[in-house]
């Protein structure tokens, strides 16, 4: 394996509120899923972590969040930084503590209690116990429709509802870094859009980093400032999102337009592996 | 009617106790899907803890009600480390195994300090029945009535309105998303622990007031079943209106069936119940309805 290059990591430049350097991740202590990550997020920003299913790019959220360990995970090589301090190994409660907060896959709602009961169980970790009153409220200001539904149990809202609910649960922890793991999941496209908007709106509002995760890259390249493309447990092509989004290769595979800007033909589909060329 | 009356309030009191039982029976298979069967253990436990305090190192009552609910507390907290704890992820099985044999150990160590015979409390409560309209009611039993609705009543709005029962309630529903927000599931589950055998001992205590403390006390742990069955295995409130509910079912069976079958239905009644139950509706009166959105 190649030795990480400080070069490559601070390419553009950035000081990293988190730093992912060389990250190698092993299950049940015998499937190796990343094999050398290497990933760096800058405060204040939005970095889309994309690529298609089992790249490892959920694996990694887990890795940050320390929710690797109840599921026979471990970082076996490299480390991870947040705020220039080492967080592999930790509990994830001392990391949720630190300031980084991961909004799961699939939305993962307290389904038997309400919405309002969902967003103070997400402030559990707060020590200002008198703001969380006002932070209920602020939840409310992005998400005016779960205001109507504060009472509902959680578990009868509709999926969009949830992905709100879910988001807002995370803000309530007022976290410097947010986790975001496909907050597309099953939803219709406009919900997506609202729910994008709603994102970059908290990333300038409320200061908030955020790195998210998605197979729509349309829509999270739309937002971001940042994008890595996964494939295999590493990093194959990462980039200014302007710069991604002129990249060949990523406009056909993730954002399915050839040049000129037309729809992709699906008739040389079957060239798909060799023509990728960071794989070469 | 008169005879009526005694019976109804007989079955209350028994009921509250195994309202109480049932509750911490009910926490823990929420926050861990664990069937403790040594909840009639905790409160034996709980009944010859502070009968001894009371009876040989002459605490004030009150005071050695303090320190068995401490002890409880400690003793919660130490059984899930050393005995629950290893086996999570293991088969529900070998979970049940575990908690039967920690029932059996506990009980033999209990007969091995406190032998086997009946033991009774100092009169505590005052001896004056009270009279309410034409019934006469010992008040030992008004106060254990009392006290149970009264703890009832203060855990159910804990469990709504506090934010620690707000997380308890959040962990038994999605363990890992509860560790995504910060939520120790570790600390949950012991305090859950530590509430069970809390409850179960003052359910000893109330009960050991009224008949003296036995190891058969312990059957009690048994009861818990058709309570929580009835009830629902997960619901708080399915268990305090199990627990009236066998409790009157027992008494009024006990009063009115016994003396024609010459015996021995108030020992069956609970156990139909849970047959029927399990029979017509497996989840019980309040069981968790698992929410699937169409």
């Amino acid at each position: 394996m190649l030795p990480p290059s400080r070069g490559r990591l601070f390419s553009w430049g950035a000081v990293g509120l988190l730093v992912l350097n060389n990250v190698e991740v092993i299950y049940d202590h015998v499937i190796l899923v990343l094999k050398g990550m290497s990933l760096v997020v800058p405060e204040g920003k939005i970095v889309a972590l994309l690529g298609s299913n089992g790249a490892g790019k959920t694996t990694t959220l887990k890795a940050i969040s320390g929710l690797l360990k109840s599921e026979k995970g471990q970082v076996t090589d490299g480390f991870i930084e947040f705020n220039g301090e080492r967080i592999s190994g930790l509990e994830p409660e001392i990391i949720v503590r630190k300031g980084i907060f991961q909004v799961m896959e699939g939305r993962r709602v307290f389904e038997h209690l309400s919405v309002e009961e969902n967003l103070i169980a997400g402030a559990y970790t707060r020590r200002d116990r008198k703001n969380i009153r006002a932070d209920i409220e602020l939840v409310y200001g992005y998400f005016p429709r779960l205001r109507d539904l504060r009472h509902r149990t959680a578990g009868y809202l509709s999926g969009g509802e949830q992905q709100m609910l879910a988001i807002g649960r995370g803000l309530m922890a007022r976290p410097r870094l947010m986790l975001l793991d496909e907050p597309s999941l099953g939803l219709a496209p406009l919900l997506v859009q609202e729910i994008f908007r709603i994102i970059k709106r908290i990333n300038q509002e409320q200061g908030a980093t955020i790195l998210v995760v998605e197979q729509n890259a349309n829509v999270a390249l739309g937002i971001a400032d940042y994008g890595y493309i996964m494939e295999g447990g590493k990093i194959v092509l990462e980039g200014e999102v302007d710069r991604l989004v002129d990249n060949e290769d990523v406009r056909e595979f993730y954002l399915g337009l050839s040049d000129v800007g037309k729809r992709k033909s699906y008739r040389n589909v079957k060239h798909y592996k060799r023509r990728k060329r960071w794989l070469s | 009617m008169t005879f009526f009356l005694q019976i109804i309030i007989t079955g209350l009191v028994v009921g509250a106790v195994y309202a109480l039982v049932a509750f911490g029976f009910v926490l823990i298979y929420k926050s861990s899907d664990v069937i403790n069967f040594a909840q009639g253990e905790f409160l034996l436990v709980g009944a010859y803890v502070a009968l001894s305090l009371v009876v040989f190192y002459q605490v004030p009552f009150l005071a050695a009600v303090a320190l068995t609910l401490t002890m409880c507390v400690l003793l919660g907290v130490v059984v899930e480390r050393l005995v629950l704890r290893p086996f999570i992820g293991e088969r529900v099985i070998s979970v049940i195994m575990a908690t039967l044999g920690l029932s059996l150990l506990m009980r033999g160590i209990i007969q091995m300090i406190w032998g086997t015979e009946t033991r009774v409390y100092p009169a505590i409560f005052p001896d004056a029945p009270v009279r309410l309209g034409e019934v006469v009611v010992s008040q030992v039993y008004l106060w254990s009535l009392g006290v149970a609705l009264v703890l009832l009543a203060v855990f159910t709005v804990f469990f709504k309105y506090s934010s620690t029962g707000i997380v308890m309630r959040a962990a038994a529903d999605d363990q890992a998303a509860a560790q995504s927000m910060g939520i120790s599931v570790k600390r949950i589950i012991a305090i859950t622990w530590a509430i069970a055998a809390v409850v179960a001992a003052i359910g000893g205590v109330l009960l050991g007031n009224i008949n003296g403390v036995n190891p058969s006390l312990a059957y009690i742990g048994l009861m818990v079943l058709p309570v929580v069955i009835l009830g629902g295995l997960d619901s708080v409130p399915g268990a305090i209106v199990g627990g009236f509910t066998i409790g009157l079912l027992e008494s009024l069976a006990g009063g009115y069936l016994d003396p024609l079958f010459g015996g021995g239905v108030k020992e069956v009644v609970p156990f139909v119940v849970l047959l029927v139950v399990l029979m017509v509706r497996p989840y019980g009166l309040f069981g968790k309805e698992i929410i699937e959105r169409v």
